[in-house]
Formats: structure tokens, C-alpha cells, sequence
């Protein structure tokens, strides 16, 4: 009996406890929803929670900036040979490089119904350099004259307007620059210059979350950690018009389980295969198996403050270079997913050439010879830092057994848990030797790899590589009056890096993705995303 | 055992206070900035950083930071998520419930068949189906769950085609077996092995000679004599193993995709996001709470000889 008694006693605890923490453990999904289904003539692809809101100006990583693209349309996008397409804009010209007037296509509308007008524009890009905003992509707008009005570096902005924005009438409007910018037209590819609805600024917060853009396709959902999904829109006028109906946005725990899917056709197209599927993915998917190469480039740069690189001679460097086997090492270790650099700059980019060099060779006895002439490397050893969570173990531990084996300097990994702490280390000046660096463009502009990485002022020089020659050449190249020549400029800034060596170029990146059975027509973009307005059923 | 209960119940306040000071202070303590984070390897601007960590009150010294936390706590907010910008509570209402279905898939079939297969080996230890037993659980406890999630998956989704590889984003019951199946795996062989060895113990005790000396029938004898003596130890694993079940499910999450809070956890523990993985272990701590208390009065259930005042 005196069992039944304290079950009675445990039976009570329990509730009380539950009831207490409120876990009563009930399921709070509401009625069943069958989400699991695709809508008919929709594409899926692995793409997973964007880290912020749905803002434009807020979104810098590949989830967000994927849905970004499919909801919102800019003045001009690029095809896959880097070139320039106009989209929402009829034409976008300047005779100086600092004064740009943007002509708009008529008739475009939000899909709200509302006119895309030049103010559209012009609010939009006001709102999103504003401090007060705090938008990750404000830096984007710093070209534009009165940026230092609305995005001051302490302090309250002057204003809530840059002055160089003006609308000359409903469908055109000119953009004064601080500077010349010869290459300022690539940079409005970005997604970050895309126009907004009034209905925006009635409530951000809430817009963030049911965006409504310009763009090929409008919002329908987005149930948060699962599933984004976007309707094709069937009054878009652009040239980069969906092809499907729909998109489906599918996040995925890991790559493996993505894959899964679509090897059961449950999932259309995947953007990345996992190392765990790479040697057989060709042959599941045949036709469906995506190889190519985009224009992005990993490499390795040195902390010109660490004890190792301090004033070290470029000759050390160049013979480090030439000491990497990049063939082998991308044949085996990687698996043929990267490509062996042959530049500072990948070749989907404007201005991309061949280096007079063979400083991105292997040849272990001309790297020996150079190490020494330069002085070697202090104690003879140094490491390289990367980030443990990102896949980058195994070549950085194949880089430093190339590199010993060639030249007999000690080498070794650096290994910090995750992108957070490897951040926390570059911006702290705490980088012991090499820190990886990886780099996808963002404008198909040669100065796009060698300005933001390499001069002494740029934001991602984390190397705090300092050269006045080079900064020099890189002025030259602002100043250009037009952009040929402004690419033939940062040319000449590739050549003189060769002998300055603020970086290692290391290999391109390649897209190793697929689709399956039930659709086609799957491209690659310059940056490596797929193209999904193109995307057709089958 | 009103007052023992009650007592319990109390005591899970400071223990609840200290581990989410403690998980409070570890988040604290990792390297890596989540608001510059966020940037990647893109230009940062400082100000602008400052002013959003401003805004989220991590700009405050850290006891200040978790006095604010705990006072939010018990108006009920758990704060916001610095990326999403979404409510933590919401975030955790949404990865909770797929969790606890799983969780409670796994314990029941643990339970029916882990206790099962032991009761079957125990009652003739020794014997070749002991040995079998022992064999397979062994195989259970040394085969990493990773490895055997994608043995389950690959043969039951692609061999058999009897199920789709991963759940869909609204699972059905008949979608989470397969998941449940594999992540009760390692528990169930440890129960197998628990109720195996005290059943072999006890059936040869005393009482239970006893018991059939006294011509009771023999379903009897098992059933209640023999399974109460032997299920003590056995219940003391079941009751971490609910936390463990809920909490350390990841790599059955992530093979499976099923959005849960293990991979909740994981996740925000990558973006240094503190407030949800602060809320989370908060909450799974509570459940080991709450288990071990209901793990405690079950002795007296299964053991009449052991009260509490």
C-alpha cells in the first residue's frame, strides 16, 4: 500500500514541477501544416536561416543574400563572364567618373504595386548609410559625397541625407561621388543598393521579416530555421525573369543530409557537396553534378606585426611560395575543388592576368635559394592560423609538410575553435604568422581583390601589410578617368605585389554542387551562386 | 514526503541560479565577438558595433549583464537573439517541441525494449541468448551513433526505400521512428545490460525462492517480486537519460535533419549567441531536475524499505 501512497506523491511532484518550468512538454505546432509537399513548378535548394533579417543593406552572408537576390532587383546585375547587365536601371553613365546619372526603366513597380522611382532609390540608400540604422553594408555608400554627413565615425549624423544623391525627375537621378570612382558602376551590383518600398519605413523591424522588394519573385513565407519560400512574379519586367514558379529555401543541418535528399529527389539543387560525398557525386548525379570555378581565391597572409614577419624580406615570402605544391595539393588533399592560383586575382574578374613570375610555381631548390638570400625566417619556424570549424585542417597541415619538406622551415597549424575566435585574433593584431585568408568578389573588378585586402588603410588588411609604393600606384588607379584605365592601373599594382608579397595566393575556389532529376538549366553566377530565376522544371 | 518533496522542489532554485551564472560566465569567457562576428571578413565598422552592443546591453560589466538576465527571466523574456533579432523564447518554443517528440519516442522504446531484451537475458544468464545479448549491445555501445545514423539511414532509405532519408519540415510520428530508433540506441543497450545483470542477481535472492515456495504464479513473481527489486539501478539511468536524450541529440539531429535543440545549441554556441544557449541549458537543466526528483520518489515506489520524511 505504501507503494501506491508515494506514487501518488511522485505523480504530484511531477506536475507541480512541470507546471512550475512550464515545459509541460506539449506540442505547440498548432494544426498540421503539410509544408513537406513542393508546390508544383517550384525549385528547392539547400539554403539555410539567413543570420538577420531579410534587409538588404544587412545581409553580407550567402543564406540571407541568396533569398535577398530572389526578392529585390538593383540598377544592374552581372552575367556569368563577370560583364554588366542592365536591370532596373535603362542606363547608368558618367563622363567624369564622379558625377553618375542613373535613367530607370518605366513601369517598374515593388510588389505592392508601388513605382520604383529614383527615390525609391534615393531614400533607400539614405536610410541604409545612416548610422542609426546600424546596417552591416553602410561602408557601401562611403563613396557617395555627404556619407561622413549621415555616417560620421562618432557620434550622431549631421543629417539624414547625402548630398550627392539627386532626383532630377521621377525615373532619373545623378550620384555625386567624394572622389573619382572609375569602377563605381560594378559596385551597384551589389545587393546592397537595392531601392525600398514607402511601406519600409513605417515599421523596418516588421518588413525585415515579410520583405517586399522589386525583384523576380515575392515573398510568401518563411517558417524560421525550416523553410523560405518565395512566388514567382508574374508582373516583372526584368531580363532575369523566373523561369519556375517558385522558390523553396530549405535549411539543412549539414551538407550530408542535403545531399541525401537530393539523391532521393526530395531536394532539387544543393550548392556545396560535402567532403564525404565529393569522390561519388559526379557519378549520382551525371548530368546533374555542378563544377566550376568562380571568382574567389584563398591565401595566406602574413602578419606583418608578428614576430615571425615583422620587416621580414619579400624574398622569404616568395620563397615560401614556391615551396607549396599546389597541383598535388589540390588534386589529392582537396579533392579537385580548388584550382592552383596563378595571380593575386581569380580569372572571372576584369583585369586579370598572367604574372610575368614563377613565384606561384613549386620549385624547391629556387625556394631554398630564396629563403636564404632573404634571411630566412626568425627561428626558422612559424604557423599558420585558421578557423578548426571550417574544413581547413587538412591542406593547411598539407601547405606546412610541403613547405618543411621543400625547405626544411618548421611549420605548424594554428588552429582556433571557430570563425568568431579566428576574427577575434586577425582584429586584435594577435595573429602569430600566416592567417588564412579567403576572399569571393563582390564587383567582377580586379581592384576588388587587390584595394580592399591590400591598402594600408583598407578594413580587411588584416595583415596590416603597409607599403607606400603600392598605395601610390593604387591612388593612380582612382584617379583614372575611365574604367580601362583604371583596371590597366591596378594592374601595374599586381605586378608590384609580386615583389612586395602581401599575401600568398594559395587556389580559386570551385563550386562542387548539383541538381537532380526534376529540373534544369542550373547555372553559376561570377561569385558562385546558383541562378535560380533560370532554374526550369522538367 | 510532502515536506521532502517540497523541500526538493525549493532547492531547485539555487541550483537553477548557480548553473545559469555558471553557463553565463563560460559564454562570457569564450574568445570571439558575436556583433563583429557578423561582419565576417568584411569591413567593420566600430562605431557602429559599439552602438548595437549598446543597444543589446552587452556593453555592461558581466555581473551587471546577468543581474539584467535573471530579472528579465522572471518577467518571463529570455532576451533577443543578436543576429535574428527574434525573441529567444520564440526561438526555443520553435526547436523544443520536435526535441521532446523525439526524446519521448526514444525513452519509450528504450524502455520497452531495452528492460525487455535484459528481463529475456537475465532470467537464463549464461545462456546462448544471454550471450547474444551481450553481443549485440556491445556492438550498440562501440559503433559511434554517426555512423550508425547513416547504416539506418542508407539501408532503410535507399535499400528498402521505405522512408524518406531525413524528416520533412512538419515531421509525422512515422518520420521520427527511424531518428528515435537510432538515437535510443546506446541507452538501450546500457539498460539492456542494467536490467540483465540485476535480474541475474536478484532471481537467485531469497525472497524470491520465497516467493515461489509460496506457489505465487510465475508471471507474479517476475512481474513484481523480481522487477521491483531490479529496476532501482535501471531507473537511476532512465532519469539522466531523459536530459541526455534531449540535450546531446546533435549528430542524430543533424543526420536526420530535424531542427532541434540540439543543433539549437550548437549553432548558437558557434555565433556566440549567450542569451540562447543560456536559455537552453537553463531549460534542460530543469529537466534533469525535475527527473532526478521523480527518479528519488520512484525508489520508494519500487522499494517500499526506503522512505523519505
Amino acid at each position: 500500500m505504501r507503494g501506491a501512497k508515494s506514487a501518488k506523491w511522485v505523480a504530484g511532484a511531477a506536475v507541480i514541477a512541470l507546471a512550475a518550468t512550464a515545459c509541460g512538454g506539449g506540442d505547440s505546432d498548432g494544426g498540421k501544416k503539410n509544408t513537406s509537399g513542393q508546390p508544383a513548378g517550384y525549385v528547392s535548394i539547400d539554403v539555410g536561416e539567413p543570420q538577420k533579417p531579410l534587409m538588404p543593406a544587412d545581409t553580407n552572408e550567402s543564406n540571407g543574400s541568396y533569398v535577398i537576390q530572389s526578392l529585390f532587383t538593383q540598377l544592374l546585375d552581372f552575367d556569368d563572364k563577370g560583364e554588366i547587365v542592365l536591370t532596373n536601371a535603362e542606363s547608368v553613365e558618367t563622363e567624369d567618373s564622379k558625377t553618375w546619372t542613373v535613367k530607370l526603366k518605366a513601369g517598374w513597380k515593388f510588389h505592392n504595386g508601388e513605382a520604383v522611382t529614383a527615390q525609391s532609390y534615393i531614400d533607400a540608400w539614405n536610410w541604409y548609410a545612416n548610422v542609426k540604422n546600424a546596417q552591416q553594408n553602410a561602408f557601401w555608400f562611403s563613396d557617395i559625397k555627404g556619407y561622413a554627413d549621415v555616417h560620421p565615425e562618432k557620434g550622431d549624423p549631421k543629417s539624414d541625407k547625402m548630398s550627392g544623391l539627386k532626383a532630377v525627375d521621377d525615373t532619373t537621378f545623378t550620384i555625386e561621388l567624394t572622389d573619382k570612382v572609375p569602377y563605381f558602376n560594378y559596385k551597384l551590383g551589389y545587393a546592397t543598393f537595392a531601392p525600398l518600398p514607402k511601406v519600409f519605413y513605417d515599421d523596418p523591424k516588421a518588413f525585415g521579416q515579410k520583405p517586399i522588394g522589386n525583384g523576380p519573385y515575392t515573398f510568401e513565407k518563411w517558417t524560421h530555421k525550416k523553410l523560405i519560400q518565395v512566388r514567382a512574379w508574374p508582373e516583372y519586367q526584368g531580363p532575369n525573369k523566373a523561369a519556375n514558379k517558385g522558390i523553396q529555401f530549405k535549411n539543412y543541418s549539414t551538407v550530408e543530409a542535403a545531399y541525401q535528399d537530393v539523391i532521393s529527389g526530395n531536394l532539387d539543387m544543393i550548392r556545396q557537396v560535402g567532403p564525404r560525398d565529393l569522390p561519388k557525386y559526379k557519378t549520382d548525379l551525371g548530368d546533374g553534378a555542378i563544377d566550376q570555378p568562380y571568382a574567389a581565391i584563398q591565401t595566406l597572409v602574413p602578419a606583418f606585426y608578428s614576430k615571425s614577419f615583422k620587416d621580414i624580406d619579400p624574398k622569404v615570402l616568395q620563397g615560401l611560395s614556391m615551396a607549396i605544391d599546389r597541383d598535388t595539393i589540390t588534386k589529392t588533399v582537396l579533392n579537385g575543388t580548388r584550382i592552383p592560383a596563378t595571380s593575386f586575382t581569380p580569372p572571372q574578374v576584369k583585369g586579370n592576368q598572367t604574372l610575368d613570375s614563377d613565384i606561384l610555381k613549386y620549385n624547391p631548390a629556387k625556394a631554398k635559394e630564396l629563403i636564404k638570400a632573404g634571411g630566412g625566417v626568425p627561428e626558422n619556424k612559424f604557423t599558420i592560423q585558421y578557423n578548426a570549424d571550417g574544413g581547413h585542417k587538412e591542406w593547411v597541415t598539407a601547405v606546412c609538410e610541403s613547405i618543411r619538406n621543400a625547405t626544411g622551415v618548421e611549420c605548424t597549424g594554428d588552429a582556433k575553435p571557430d570563425f568568431p575566435t579566428d576574427l577575434e585574433a586577425r582584429d586584435n593584431d594577435e595573429v602569430k604568422g600566416f592567417y588564412r585568408g579567403g576572399w569571393v568578389a563582390d564587383y567582377p573588378v580586379n581592384v576588388n581583390f587587390l584595394k580592399e585586402l591590400y591598402h594600408s588603410k583598407a578594413e580587411s588588411n588584416n595583415g596590416r601589410f603597409n607599403d607606400k609604393e603600392v598605395d601610390a600606384l593604387m591612388a593612380k588607379g582612382d584617379k583614372a578617368d575611365s574604367l580601362e584605365e583604371s583596371v590597366a592601373a591596378y594592374q601595374e599594382v599586381e605586378k608590384k605585389l609580386v615583389e612586395k608579397m602581401p599575401a600568398i595566393p594559395l587556389w580559386y575556389y570551385a563550386i562542387n554542387g548539383g541538381h537532380g532529376k526534376n529540373v534544369d538549366n542550373v547555372k553559376v553566377d561570377f561569385h558562385g551562386d546558383l541562378e535560380l530565376t533560370g532554374v526550369t522544371t522538367k | 514526503m510532502g515536506r521532502y518533496v517540497a523541500r526538493r522542489l525549493l532547492q531547485m532554485i539555487p541550483v537553477f541560479l548557480g548553473s545559469t551564472l555558471l553557463v553565463f560566465l563560460m559564454m562570457y569567457a569564450l574568445p570571439g565577438d558575436p556583433v563583429r562576428a557578423l561582419a565576417g571578413e568584411q569591413h567593420v565598422d566600430a562605431s557602429q558595433i559599439a552602438a548595437m552592443k549598446a543597444s543589446l546591453g552587452l556593453d555592461k560589466p558581466i555581473w551587471l549583464q546577468y543581474l539584467n538576465y535573471l530579472g528579465n527571466l522572471f518577467q518571463g523574456d529570455f532576451g533577443q537573439q543578436i543576429g535574428t533579432q527574434r525573441p529567444v523564447a520564440e526561438v526555443i518554443s520553435e526547436a523544443y517541441p520536435i526535441t521532446v517528440r523525439l526524446a519521448i519516442f526514444a525513452f519509450v522504446f528504450t524502455v520497452v525494449a531495452g528492460i525487455s531484451l535484459g528481463i529475456i537475458a537475465g532470467l537464463k544468464a549464461e545462456s546462448i541468448r544471454d550471450r547474444g545479448l551481450l553481443g549485440l549491445t556491445l556492438v550498440l555501445i562501440s559503433m559511434p551513433s554517426f555512423v550508425l545514423g547513416f547504416l539506418v539511414q542508407y539501408f532503410v532509405a535507399f535499400e528498402l526505400g521505405i522512408a524518406k532519408p531525413n524528416v520533412s519540415l512538419e515531421p509525422t510520428n512515422g518520420e521520427l521512428i527511424m531518428p528515435a530508433i537510432v538515437l535510443a540506441s546506446l541507452s538501450l543497450a546500457y539498460v539492456a545490460r542494467l536490467t540483465r545483470t540485476s535480474v541475474a542477481e536478484n532471481i537467485r535472492a531469497d525472497y524470491m525462492r520465497t516467493a515461489v515456495a509460496k506457489g505465487l504464479p510465475r508471471r507474479r513473481v517476475i512481474g513484481v517480486h523480481l522487477m521491483r527489486n531490479s529496476l532501482i539501478p535501471v531507473v537511476t539511468f532512465l532519469g539522466t537519460d531523459i536530459g541526455a536524450l534531449m540535450g546531446g541529440a546533435i549528430v542524430t539531429e543533424g543526420i536526420f535533419n530535424i531542427k532541434g535543440v540540439g543543433s539549437l545549441v550548437f549553432e548558437a554556441l558557434k555565433k556566440r549567441e549567450g542569451a540562447t544557449v543560456v536559455g537552453v541549458v537553463t531549460l534542460l537543466v530543469v529537466v534533469y531536475l525535475v527527473c532526478s526528483l521523480l527518479v528519488d520518489l520512484l525508489y520508494a515506489v519500487l522499494d517500499p524499505r526506503i522512505r523519505y520524511a
